[in-house]
């Protein structure tokens, strides 16, 4: 494998690994975040007729999850594109 | 025509299309027994995924719960779909582009060791067992419930047509099963829902009519049933009992557990090419939502009506509770499962339903109340909602097709690992080398064969623990299989040592301590002797961290994996040429 080679593999796993930490970061935020330790807090805030941590901890979350996937997919696809290692 | 026939025939023709579809997909190689070919596409096998998660526990128990549990059911919500998070992005495409068949393969080749492949199939059958004899004893209280059959009839019959498509068809015949499963248990699932929602919201769609209005009412149904629950002495569905601490490994280890089960791990392999494994994470996590953003409404709204049922008055006032003898048919259906039970205390004639430990002592006597005098189980509030909202009987015959859809497909998705590992992974690759292609299939097929008649023995005959040990089998996942994987994928440092020590201490000390304070010493079961305040269900959250601290430190100390090792590091992660690994084989 030529160095240049090797720089790009190196360079689409780091934005990988980018990727990944931001998706991660709202995985937390969202369900142990406002779900669980801020829940408390976020309840004395209404949406309709939910608390606010009551509603991320049952169903909020599981909408962003799902976001979070989709985004992570399509982020993905463009990635193996740009850095040609897609499967043809 | 009556409830019972219909019942029948819905469950028969449900039975008829499973079979039916496992004739046209019998598998002939190995390949396709184990891994459906790899040629499913990403929306069927989301699907798939779907049916083969969402087991008789998430259908039939899981709104119960959360009915009773309120804001504490978070756990299993977030549990059960954030951990689609973590297989969507940290393990799916990556086990997909390495293209082998089973979990064990995996851990055994990225950590060049027999030894570890072989403490993953232990992990992966013990896991996979604690969670197939829940299925079959699911299987047994729908047939005895709705089609008043014995529980032993109930599960043979059961057996027998997990065996037809399981057996023959393998995991291709399982997939497109399971596809047809998970429609039929969506459609049990959501349309009593909606109807339900529209009669107590006007709102046809669940997971908004949760968070809506009364019918004719400006009150918000959460409100009300915090309001009238609490009058009760209940704790209100908004708010939780258990400490943040423990709701947060709980969540976390059922996130994991969740990532690391073997059954959905290889649902991911046999898709074409690295895109279609983390498009169809997606896929079966849409589909899993649909169900689990209603869960919540159908739970909240059960017990709204099973509430307004009984206490049909004022609390308090004379006739302010349900007369026993006037009570509606489907209070006589459960009682005779012995799923509802009703005890008159103070010989009134009524039936008074209260947290009899939180209810005022006074009042109580002044209202005549001598206790509570009906114990409900969870698992009636799914299958007797129909029934209690006095929905059509076609609607209450497809809840139970939909109940053994989910208890089904998820038996067959876990019996085909058990003997994927055991033909492919102890008989072929450890203990049988030299047998064929087609030797290592009959393996396959008489292992999935065993495994279905001891899961039906454990249904019909359940050692005890089993109602017990749920939390086993997610934290032992999250134990034991979840962090090897994770470290073979993302550290190229860590090795053969690192890995095993890992796995054997993650796992023993989460098995050590659910055995502690489940069996050998129940009653100190509480959260004062807690590590951390933890219960045992969240165990596997720590269980997890030592797995991680112990590889990291005994791969630093002893050697590098060799170089071929980390080359396939760097193969696993970069998607081009997945297809053409399948050439392999």
């Amino acid at each position: 494998m030529s160095d240049n080679l090797d720089t790009a593999a190196r360079r689409y796993w780091a934005a990988n690994l980018r990727t990944v930490a931001i998706c991660l970061v709202i995985w937390f935020a969202v369900s142990y975040g406002a779900g669980i330790l801020f829940a408390d807090a976020l309840n004395n805030f209404r949406l309709a007729g939910f608390p606010l941590g009551f509603w991320f901890s049952q169903q909020g979350s599981i909408v962003i999850f799902l976001i979070l996937i989709v985004y992570y997919a399509w982020r993905m696809n463009k990635l193996d594109r740009e850095f040609d290692v897609d499967e043809q | 025509m009556d409830l019972k026939t219909l019942t029948y025939i819905v469950v028969g023709l449900s039975f008829a299309l499973y079979i039916g579809i496992a004739i046209w997909t019998r598998a002939s190689s190995t390949g396709e027994f184990y891994v459906a070919g790899k040629g499913v596409n990403p929306i069927a096998n989301g699907m798939a995924t779907g049916a083969d998660w969402m087991s008789a526990a998430s259908f039939i128990s899981m709104a119960g719960l959360i009915s009773f549990l309120g804001y504490d059911g978070s756990v299993y919500l977030m549990g059960w779909t954030g951990g689609y998070v973590l297989l969507a992005m940290l393990l799916a495409p990556y086990l997909r582009k390495y293209g082998k068949f089973t979990v064990p393969e995996f851990i055994g080749d990225r950590y060049y060791s027999q030894t570890a492949r072989v403490v993953a199939v232990i992990c992966l059958i013990f896991i996979s067992f604690t969670y197939v004899a829940g299925q079959m004893r699911g299987v047994g209280i729908v047939f005895s419930r709705f089609l008043e059959v014995e529980i032993l009839t109930g599960l043979l019959v059961g057996m027998g047509i997990v065996f037809i498509y399981a057996v023959l068809g393998g995991m291709k015949g399982i997939t497109y099963t399971q596809v047809a499963q998970y429609c039929v248990l969506i459609a049990a699932y959501i349309i009593p829902a909606v109807f339900i929602s529209l009669q107590l919201t006007g709102n046809p769609v669940p997971p908004l009519a949760f968070g809506d209005t009364l019918r004719g009412e400006d009150t918000y149904l959460l409100d009300r049933l915090n309001q009238v629950i609490s009058d009760l002495g209940f704790t209100q569905f908004t708010d939780g009992n258990k400490s943040v601490i423990d709701i947060f490994a709980i969540t976390a280890a059922l996130m994991v557990g969740t990532a690391g089960l073997p059954h959905v791990i290889v649902r991911f392999f046999t898709v074409p090419r690295v895109r279609d494994a983390r498009a169809s994470a997606g896929w079966a996590l849409f589909f899993i939502a649909l169900l689990y953003l209603c869960a919540p409404a159908v739970g909240a709204m059960a017990r709204y009506n099973l509430t307004d049922t009984i206490q049909s008055g004022p609390v308090g006032a004379p006739d302010g509770n349900l007369v026993y003898d006037e009570r509606p048919g489907w209070f006589q259906r459960w009682e005779q499962t012995g799923l509802l039970k009703f005890q008159d205390k103070n010989g009134d004639g009524r039936i008074q339903y209260y947290n009899e430990a939180r209810f005022p002592a006074e009042q109580a006597q002044q209202y005549g109340w001598a206790g509570n005098e009906l114990t409900v189980d969870n698992d009636i509030m799914v299958l007797a909602n129909p029934e209690i909202a006095r929905l059509p009987n076609w609607v209450i015959a497809l809840v139970a097709a939909g109940g053994i859809a989910a208890a089904l497909s998820t038996a067959a998705g876990l019996l085909l690992v058990i003997s994927s590992a055991v033909s492919h992974d102890l008989m072929k690759s450890t203990f049988a080398k030299g047998i064929s292609e087609k030797q290592e299939l009959m393996a396959g097929r008489i292992s999935a064969a065993v495994a279905i008649v001891i899961a039906g023995y454990m249904g019909y005959n359940p050692p005890g623990f089993v109602a017990q040990v749920v939390a086993f089998a997610f934290g032992l996942a999250a134990s034991s299989l979840f962090p090897a994987i994770l470290m073979g994928i993302f550290s190229k440092r860590i090795n053969r040592e690192g890995a095993i020590v890992g796995m054997l201490l993650g796992l023993g000390f989460t098995f050590a301590y659910i055995l502690y304070f489940k069996f050998i010493n129940p009653t100190a079961n509480v959260a004062d002797n807690w590590w951390f305040g933890i219960s045992p269900e969240g165990i596997g959250f720590i269980g997890m961290i030592l797995n991680f601290v112990a590889a990291f430190i005994i791969s630093r100390l002893t050697a590098a994996p060799p170089q071929r090792i980390q080359d396939l590091v760097d193969f696993i992660r970069s998607p081009r040429g997945a297809a053409a690994a399948i050439a392999h084989h």
